[in-house]
């Protein structure tokens, strides 16, 4: 039950219910009327039967588009770790 | 695919972490407080990634596990007595107090098995919707944390609850646990925490702002997949270098500082926070919800003039032996309780953390984390660089 799974808003009836389709092809009806602005189409977490967030479909594209960035900063941060490293004598060469 | 593997990052993080770590000179124990962390942290082997002096633990992250067997026995006793019983497919192999062995049932499919009429749902709703369909007077065992309550705060405020229908409120709070769990590792102290991410979706990243705070510890609210929870502990880790501590949210994607306002309000509209009691572990102050009066209506126990033990009434409720609650606070891990895997195995649970798939024990029971593999790579020379 405590497991979060993401799904497609399928659709969304007037008394809070929404129907969510996950990715095996799983349809569920389940309680959205936590949500304002739910709408067909939507990515959401559900939670033992209620939507408990809407995914932000732009910050979750950053996790991968923007993750050559993060390493390229990262990168250049494990070579200031490197060289302090060196000079502390941790590492050789 | 919304959230691809990038093996090449996960890779950097990793050596990342390495360099960072062994700058420190001294141990970092980094606790997660969410089911689904230790599910991704075990799964994708992290602990066995990492370098010595940083220990991954677990935390009270399982609602499941931390229901206190008084309930459990309360649904059991309902459904004995042809009350129909709905509850969450984790919670239907939870023992309650009785010793393995006994005729009594000790859960409540030991109570189907005898007859009871019981029934597995995913959510209140399924639950309402299999009640119009065949209504018969009805309870439902309502476990969990932050998360799960604003399911049953909704039926409740929305008046989705048909007559008839009663529910067993057992549901549980986060920062408090949190508190309870710093105070039992003061003599080797946590120095880093991953902020349950599901939970945070409701309660806003700001809920976290104490730990930082008050306790000093940096804390990062992540999200489940294995790069999520790599970059919170190299997050975690460059703040204690840097002898920094503050609250990062690296779940953005779906953690707002403020949280899920309106699930927040249909808490409060429904319940209020009180001393509760968790498993194993007795009284945790103002860590429970309970219905306010006006919806004590919707209240299983007083319907039926069950009464709750007081604090003082409370009996430890962990089977013989068992060391679930050290398992829940981190203090040990699964496989240092002699029963993990020889008594107590998913298939049979003695405990409740080997019951649900987010307890620490059935994790480590299905995909390792005892730490052979560990030993295996290390002889063979192949831990990371």
């Amino acid at each position: 039950m405590c497991l979060g799974v993401p799904g497609k808003v399928v659709e969304v009836r007037s008394d809070g219910v929404a129907r969510v389709e996950f990715s095996d092809g799983v349809v569920v009806e389940v309680d959205a009327s936590t949500i304002e602005g739910i709408e067909p189409g939507d990515t959401v977490i559900v939670h033992a039967g209620i939507v408990i967030a809407k995914v932000d479909e732009e910050e979750a594209s950053r996790i991968t588009s923007g993750l050559e960035e993060l390493i390229q900063d990262l990168e250049s941060k494990a070579e200031d770790f490197e060289s302090m490293l060196r000079r502390l004598g941790a590492i050789k060469g | 695919m919304l959230l691809a593997w990038a093996p090449q990052g996960h890779e950097v993080i990793v050596k990342l972490i390495h360099h960072v770590a062994g700058s420190l000179g001294e141990e970092v124990k980094i606790m997660d407080f969410c089911g689904t962390h230790e599910h991704t942290i075990v799964s994708s082997g992290i602990r066995s990634l990492m370098p010595e002096n940083v220990e991954l633990v677990a935390g009270p992250g399982c609602p499941v596990c931390i229901t206190p067997a008084f309930y459990v026995d309360a649904a059991i006793k309902l459904a004995m007595d042809g009350v129909r019983v709905y509850t969450y497919g984790d919670v239907y192999n939870l023992p309650g107090s009785e010793p393995p062995g006994s005729k009594k049932p000790r859960t409540l499919a030991d109570a189907k098995a005898q007859g009871a009429d019981v029934v597995i749902v995913y959510g209140l709703i399924e639950a309402i919707k299999h009640f119009r369909e065949n209504p018969k007077e009805s309870v439902f065992l309502a476990v969990g944390f932050e998360t799960t309550a604003p399911s049953t705060a909704s039926a409740v405020v929305n008046g989705r609850l048909p007559r008839e229908f009663t529910i067993i409120n057992v549901h549980r709070l986060t920062p408090p646990i949190m508190r309870y769990t710093f105070e039992a590792h003061r003599d080797a102290p946590i120095k880093g925490v991953i902020a349950p991410g599901h939970v945070s979706t409701i309660v806003g990243a700001m809920a976290w702002e104490f730990v930082p705070k008050e306790y000093g510890i940096p804390t990062v609210v992540a999200g489940f997949e294995p790069i999520d929870v790599l970059k919170a502990i190299l997050s975690i880790l460059i703040m204690v270098r840097e002898g920094k501590a503050r609250l990062v949210n690296e779940y953005t994607r779906a953690v707002t500082w403020e949280g899920n306002k309106r699930a927040q309000k249909l808490i409060a509209e429904c319940c209020e926070v009180v001393d509760a009691m968790w498993r194993g572990l007795g009284l945790v102050p103002e860590s429970g919800l309970a219905f306010r009066d006006k919806y004590k209506v919707y209240d299983a126990l007083r319907e039926y003039g069950i009464r709750e033990p007081t604090p003082e009434e409370w009996k430890y409720d962990l089977p013989p032996g068992c060391r679930c609650a050290e398992v829940t606070l981190g203090l040990a891990k699964p496989t240092d309780c002699p029963l993990f895997m020889k008594r107590c195995t998913p298939g049979t649970p003695y405990g409740p953390c080997m019951v649900s798939s987010e307890g620490a024990c059935a994790v480590w029971a299905r995909f390792g984390g005892g730490g052979l593999a560990d030993d295996v790579a290390k002889s063979l020379g192949l831990t990371p660089s």
